[in-house]
């Protein structure tokens, strides 16, 4: 399989790849890059333009806002794994044990992801942080119950797809239990297309925690995360724009690498769904 | 075709209910004392007594069934209770400001399917050249852009630079264009994707040949038999994007000070106003349900597959 040359095939996925390695560098190592504490306040040097010591200059309570962009990167990329691993478990639990059974477990499982999807998902996910409270745990709760019904049905369909197949029909009839089947069999051939999709998605839900922090309904103020930062800037839209121009940057440009990202993936790993399908 | 109306309103009762048990149920088995918000919204000090009293008031101190039941059985007459905040009739209040959100999110729609459907084509019909590379980059931009970031950046150019537009709050036209433009540019994106994605695939088909083969015009061709094949897809996507929208909506509205339902329920949330809170979610729920079985009709007429694979489960 020459999968990584194909999915660096052409120049704007080499850039996605790039600049996601750079997000999750900053991410990652946010406190050893850093220059400055996010939290640090410092109200004599607020509303500072760029300068040696503050980069990008400070916010209206004096805090570097360079850091504050770094840390920001931690927020967002963590939420985010933290949802997509959450929503792909619950997914495949769900999904697995519906396709598999089958009978009235699949019927009942399906209609309870009929009804999750009946709610316009940023209005469900607004309405449980109401009721759960504001915080980033909270926020990737909500967003996982928002979104787990439509992987569910997902990976019931590629199941459904899977289930006859010759070589699960030779396993069980070398005795495979169901269980090893869904493990060993089932399992890897799903998993390779959903992380395709989960790629695809991971840009929407950033833009989800934001939107919510943005609202004041998610990741709470002392924190250092992008919808927050816009929202704290907007008193100073007149002012000083460049305190609302740099943490939108931050998330239009993390949100575009990753779908770059995503569709690179889906097409280098295409070919190979295409053959194992066939 | 009546028929399959009929059945598609009876499949909605059994969710409609379900999702109403969930709105009721999450609420209540929630972290947080109904009566107690009562009581901090009414300013009366949370004493034990004033609590028992509140409780006795809301009458949560039934079973949990009967309160479900008073409370379904009122909805049904579509009397949600009264707000903590304001003592007025919820549902009055809200369809006060639900006319304003469905301008917004109706003009975003409208603008959608406007702006969506020609680039999709033209990008389409222009496979790998400029045209084609310009839409592509132009829907990798809308969906990659904070539809709150863009609102500002909106604002900042037309507003605070040119003073061409109105900034904020509710009028004519002028006000409301940025707000629709940011709200819609995010469906207007995925939708280029959709209709291109669909046109490629409705190009290579064999009606489209054996269309070419009889000589017929290239526009009847476009038009008649890749054209309509590719609008199914679309029509779809319209009941994804009104939920897309009706949630965007609520952050719009924030930016540009449109006196919306969703900044009322934003601040609802905020003070844990439960009877505001339920009407709002179920509202939004009735309105999202209604335009995907629109959508499902609309559907069902123009594709005669579907209507008829129904028909034939019967």
């Amino acid at each position: 399989m020459n999968f990584v040359p194909r999915l660096l095939q052409r120049p704007l996925s080499r850039f996605a790849v790039l600049l996601a390695c750079i997000i999750l560098v900053a991410a990652f190592f946010a406190p050893k890059i850093a220059p400055c504490d996010p939290n640090n306040v410092q109200l004599e040097l607020k509303l500072q333009g760029p300068s040696s010591d503050h980069w990008l200059g400070t916010d209206h309570l004096g805090r570097d806002t360079f850091s504050r962009l770094i840390y920001g990167a931690r927020v967002s990329v963590g939420s985010v794994a933290a949802i997509i691993v959450c929503i792909l478990v619950m997914g495949f639990c769900v999904g697995c044990l519906a396709g598999y059974a089958g009978g009235r477990v699949d019927a009942f499982l399906m209609r309870m992801c009929d009804v999750f999807l009946t709610f316009p998902t940023f209005i469900l996910a607004m309405f449980l942080i109401g009721i759960l409270g504001t915080g980033l745990t909270n926020v990737i709760i909500a967003i996982v119950l928002t979104h787990w019904a439509w992987y569910a049905r997902m990976i019931r369909g590629f199941v459904l797809s899977f289930k006859n197949r010759d070589y699960i029909l030779a396993a069980r009839v070398g005795g495979a239990s169901r269980m090893k089947i869904v493990i060993q069999h089932i399992i890897p051939p799903v998993f390779a297309q959903l992380v395709i999709l989960a790629t695809l998605d991971i840009g929407h839900m950033i833009l989800h925690v934001s939107g919510l922090s943005f609202l004041g309904l998610g990741v709470t103020p002392p924190t250092p995360e992008w919808g927050v930062m816009i929202s704290d800037a907007r008193q100073f839209l007149w002012t000083d724009p460049g305190l609302i121009v740099y943490p939108g940057c931050m998330i239009f440009i993390t949100v575009m690498s990753f779908n770059i990202l995503g569709d690179a993936l889906r097409d280098a790993l295409d070919p190979v769904i295409k053959e194992q399908n066939s | 075709m009546l028929h399959f109306i009929f059945r598609r309103l009876l499949l909605l009762i059994p969710i409609l209910f379900t999702v109403s048990v969930l709105v009721f149920l999450i609420l209540r088995l929630g972290p947080n004392d109904p009566a107690l918000s009562y009581l901090r919204l009414s300013q009366i000090p949370p004493t034990d007594e004033a609590l028992a009293t509140a409780r006795e008031f809301l009458g949560l101190n039934k079973p949990l069934l009967v309160q479900y039941l008073d409370w379904a059985g009122r909805a049904l007459r579509l009397d949600f209770g009264l707000s903590y905040v304001t003592h007025r009739p919820v549902l009055a209040e809200i369809l006060y400001y639900l006319p304003a959100t469905l301008e917004l999110a109706g003009v975003s729609l409208l603008l959608t399917l406007l702006v969506s459907i020609p680039l999709g084509m033209w990008s389409a019909l222009n496979k790998d050249c400029w045209p084609d590379h310009m839409t592509r980059a132009f829907a990798f931009f809308g969906v990659s852009m904070p539809n709150f970031w863009m609102g500002f950046l909106l604002v900042t150019v037309f507003s605070v630079w040119l003073h061409w537009l109105p900034p904020m709050g509710r009028g004519g036209i002028s006000h409301l264009i940025m707000p629709a433009v940011s709200l819609a540019l995010m469906s207007i994106s995925i939708n280029i994707r959709l209709i291109r994605a669909s046109m490629l695939e409705n190009l290579h088909t064999r009606s489209v040949l054996y269309a070419r083969a009889r000589g017929l015009r290239e526009r009847t061709v476009i038009g008649v038999h890749v054209f309509k094949n590719s609008l199914i897809p679309v029509i779809t996507a319209i009941g994804m994007h009104v939920g897309e929208l009706l949630g965007g909506a609520v952050v719009v509205e924030s930016i540009f000070s449109w006196p919306g339902v969703g900044r009322f329920a934003v601040s609802s949330i905020y003070n844990r106003d439960y009877p505001v809170m339920q009407c709002f979610l179920l509202l939004m729920v009735v309105i999202f349900v209604l335009c995907n079985l629109l959508v499902d009709i609309c559907y069902a007429a123009i594709d005669p597959r579907i209507r008829l694979a129904g028909e034939g489960n019967r």
